[in-house]
């Protein structure tokens, strides 16, 4: 995957005036305040011809040192006409951890939608169908979030006991 | 007083002909989640046959198996399917829990895994192993098989000894009847909860 077009960056920033730039080894990333982040992946979408949504997911700075912001949402976005790769960030904070959803403008990101708010507990605004992907739907916490324990909080183990005579 | 018997008579305890049925025509359920699978269906192949044993078919019905074999690791999501599953099956009933993460829960210490399906299940035996070779699983049900063989009685009475009864290692315990459902047991999901 290449570089994206200069054009491209140069558009995003005409677009939306908080938006900046970072290069690392050949890879591109844009971070865009939260309240422009639509707006920002359909001027990308659809002026820029990023077509293909590789991935969203979802960075927890609680305990990162210089951190301003608590979570850091990255979408990844492929061109597969031109072959390109661009990396739009957005950081969002508590209390309100919501987010505009571009299922609209991607189809794909219905489920990885789906796993941030199962993963993380970010909600997205206008997402179909907002449950959890892969843990229980019972389930009431959040476990990627740094604050909580790896081994978990019991819920792992809660279940009833079969024995010889019970079943 | 010696009975001269007939050299087509055999005398033995009728306990010891239904255990040398059962243990000799063991059909496994395959309840495969994860990479030990596929050493059970290597186990199954020609190379290490397992139907040399008895274990003639996999089949993938629990009304049709007596033993269970549980190759992988068992997640939270997945723990009362095998609950279901196991009620299902017909007694009498074995279960063999294979590899390292169906015993302690492995290598995957994380709130979604659950450590030893013995904590739940009855556990008739553990194979080692991340994965266990063929060879072991095969060594697994000739012990299972002595096994049978030692304690096995016509009517079941050793399932209902004491030390059968009790559960092993399960740190949580509901009163009342055993409520496979969790999904509608309010005592479940409570974020009060803080054993582990």
């Amino acid at each position: 995957m290449t570089k994206p077009d200069p054009a491209t960056i140069e558009a995003l920033k005409t677009n939306t005036a908080a938006a900046t730039t970072s290069e690392f080894r050949d890879q591109v990333r844009a971070v865009v305040p939260a309240d422009k982040i639509f707006d920002a992946l359909r001027l990308l979408k659809e002026n820029r011809g990023f077509d293909f949504l590789s991935d969203i997911t979802c960075v927890d700075y609680l305990h990162y040192r210089d951190a301003t912001d608590r979570f850091g949402l990255v979408y990844v976005l492929n061109s597969t006409v031109t072959n390109e790769r661009l990396i739009v960030r957005t950081f969002v904070n508590e209390p309100d951890l919501v987010v505009p959803s571009v299922t609209p403008l991607w189809e794909g990101a219905d489920w990885m939608e789906r796993e941030v708010w199962d993963m993380f507990g970010i909600r997205f605004d206008g997402h179909p169908d907002l449950r959890r992907i892969l843990l229980p739907e019972e389930f009431v916490a959040f476990p990627l979030r740094k604050d909580y324990p790896l081994q978990g909080r019991g819920e792992r183990h809660n279940f009833p006991v079969l024995t010889r005579d019970s079943a | 007083m010696a009975v001269e018997l007939p050299e087509n008579v055999v005398v033995g305890k009728l306990d010891a002909l239904a255990s040398w049925c059962r243990k000799n025509s063991l059909w496994p359920m395959p309840f495969a989640t994860a990479c030990c699978g596929i050493e059970l269906m290597a186990t199954g192949a020609s190379k290490h046959d397992i139907a040399r044993f008895g274990a003639e078919v996999f089949r993938f019905s629990p009304r049709q198996c007596d033993l269970m074999i549980v190759a992988g690791r068992v997640v939270m999501k997945m723990l009362p399917v095998l609950q279901r599953i196991w009620q299902q099956m017909n007694e009498p009933k074995w279960c063999i829990s294979m590899g390292a993460c169906a015993s302690t829960g492995g290598v995957f210490d994380t709130y979604s895994v659950v450590q030893g399906i013995d904590r739940f299940i009855p556990v008739d035996m553990y194979l080692p192993g991340c994965p266990p070779r063929p060879e072991q699983l095969i060594q697994g049900i000739i012990d299972l098989q002595d096994k049978i063989q030692r304690e096995g009685t016509l009517g079941g009475a050793e399932f209902r000894t004491k030390a059968r009864q009790e559960p092993k290692r399960a740190l949580v315990e509901l009163t009342g009847l055993p409520q496979i459902d969790s999904a509608r047991n309010p005592v479940i999901w409570s974020s009060e909860v803080k054993s582990h």
